[in-house]
């Protein structure tokens, strides 16, 4: 029944024009539009190198954050969620479904983001890739579980995606996800000290530049973590099956 | 015979407002009853605790034997429901709709079967976003019978309905009541109740005013004959319509007039429904 399910959310997911080209598309073409426009070196490398990897992790951000949150509030107001609860389906495996289709959906735009570095731009795995991938799998987790927290704050399907959009896109910015963010005011490094994807970013490139692997990244690791459980503890006390809108 | 719904006190609050004021009903197995009221009077607060969506304040309710407000898995299985309001994703098919809930069954109606059911063969690959509203409905309908239930509740089935739309679906229904189902049919529609149901439960303010098949209620009324005399019209309402018209008819031959615009009528189920929530809340 979980597999049956997993298959209907991307029967769903896919077939939803919106939901495939926001959802999935739009962090590669952010990347393939950054890549094209910005090029030189960073740190000594190519500045493929960065943009990678960051433009995975805006994918998270995007994807398992946004893109589930966007998801979970359309269903809730269509009563697509009320209508689910008079079947059999036990509800935790419902959303468990929900989660790894948005998690397939994520691995599926990370691999196209890197097979496009690596066409177009010779982009290699680093050394360290288990732990690029772990960190990707990571975030994911956390950002999905703020992706369950938002959707239970948001009101209505109609706001949803501009409240998603007004949070990744400048916190996408602000941490890195669309390019190094050194030469930035202090003040937007300061505010993006408070964003989670900052430490997602942070993980990244101690991977990428340092070679170090995930385990060496304690804080970052917390931080990321604090954020997933911040977001799940929302969604356990305000999440909702039945639309909030009359 | 046993009871398919089972209901003693039930009552609900919403804060101040009390939704249902401890309504009483059976509903047996392979009946349709029917939940008659006009808007607000309790009526999806009552299904939506049978349903297991609401948790009740107070009241003995069992559903298929259960407590509804467990929530057990075995219940859902045998029941089907058609929410009031309730859409499905707009850009899948109706087939593939019907596909995937089927999957949450454990012994699931052929799909095709459920579309032969609801009318929707022509619409069988269709997306929903080009179905009318008629035909979502019957999806509905379709999406409360694929796990093949015994039970099945529709709030407000045909709200919206065009008249041909009404008949189509009061079609349908009938095909249910005909596979055995047990149906819980909620209306503001009083023809609707009268077409469909056994029995007619009519409810104002969160509480049962009168119970029985359509035919009681009517029979419980009076019969009432009106007139024209001097102009003015008189209608008398009577137990004993013969004695009363002949009375009548007696007088105005005896005095040589007619009694012009002379009609005796049964009061239908809409003059008692109506009187029915006229009367004052005391």
């Amino acid at each position: 029944m979980f597999v049956h399910q997993v298959r209907a959310d991307q029967l769903v997911f896919w077939r939803g024009r919106e939901s495939a080209i926001f959802v999935f598309l739009f962090p590669v073409l952010l990347f393939l539009l950054l890549s094209t426009v910005y090029s030189g070196e960073y740190r000594g490398r190519p500045l493929t190198d960065y943009l990678v990897p960051s433009l995975v992790t805006y994918g998270v951000a995007n994807t398992t954050f946004g893109g589930l949150a966007i998801i979970l509030v359309v269903r809730r107001e269509l009563g697509i969620l009320k209508r689910i609860r008079a079947t059999p389906l036990p509800a935790p495996m419902y959303l468990a479904a929900t989660l790894c289709s948005i998690l397939l959906v994520f691995a599926l735009q990370a691999a196209a983001i890197m097979a496009l570095g690596r066409v177009l731009y010779d982009w290699h795995l680093p050394s360290e890739w288990p732990s690029l991938f772990a960190a990707f799998l990571l975030g994911a987790l956390c950002f999905a579980g703020m992706g369950f927290g938002a959707a239970s704050l948001i009101r209505s399907a109609e706001g949803a995606s501009a409240v998603v959009n007004v949070i990744t896109l400048p916190m996408a910015f602000l941490s890195g996800g669309f390019g190094p963010t050194r030469d930035f005011p202090e003040f937007l490094q300061a505010i993006a000290d408070v964003l989670p994807l900052t430490y997602l970013v942070d993980i990244v490139q101690g991977v990428v530049y340092d070679g170090k692997p995930i385990s060496e990244q304690p804080l970052a690791v917390v931080v990321l973590l604090a954020w997933g459980v911040a977001g799940t503890l929302i969604a356990m006390r305000f999440f909702a099956w039945e639309p909030r809108e009359r | 015979m046993a009871a398919a719904v089972d209901v003693r006190g039930l009552r609900k609050s919403y804060g101040d407002h009390d939704a249902v004021r401890g309504i009483t009903f059976r509903i047996e197995e392979g009946e349709v009853f029917c939940l008659l009221g006009p808007n607000g009077a309790g009526k999806t607060t009552t299904v939506e605790i049978l349903e297991g969506y609401r948790a009740r304040d107070a009241g003995d309710v069992t559903v298929l034997g259960l407590d509804p407000g467990r929530r057990e898995r075995t219940l859902r299985e045998r029941m089907g429901v058609v929410l009031q309001h309730s859409e499905t994703w707009p850009q899948v098919t109706v087939a593939e709709t019907l596909r995937i809930y089927a999957g949450y069954y454990r012994n699931p109606r052929d799909v095709d079967e459920v579309i032969e059911l609801v009318g929707l063969v022509e619409k069988r690959d269709a997306r929903i976003k080009t179905l009318s509203g008629g035909q979502k409905r019957r999806l509905d309908l379709g999406l409360a019978l694929v796990g093949n239930p015994d039970l099945v509740f529709l709030d407000e089935p045909t709200t919206g309905f065009d008249p041909q739309a009404r008949r189509n679906a009061w079609e349908m229904i009938r095909g249910l009541r005909a596979l055995g189902k047990t149906i819980l049919l909620t209306t503001h529609y009083l023809d609707e109740a009268q077409q469909l149901a056994d029995r007619v439960a009519v409810l104002r303010d969160g509480e049962i005013v009168t119970e029985g098949t359509p035919g009681e209620l009517v029979a419980s009324s009076r019969t009432e004959i009106r007139y024209r005399e001097n102009g003015e019209v008189k209608i008398v309402a009577t137990d004993e319509p013969t004695r009363v018209l002949h009375e009548l008819t007696s007088r105005a031959v005896a005095q040589g007039r007619e009694l012009e615009e002379l009609e005796v009528r049964r009061r239908s189920l809409e003059d008692v429904y109506l009187e029915l929530l006229r009367e004052d809340v005391t």
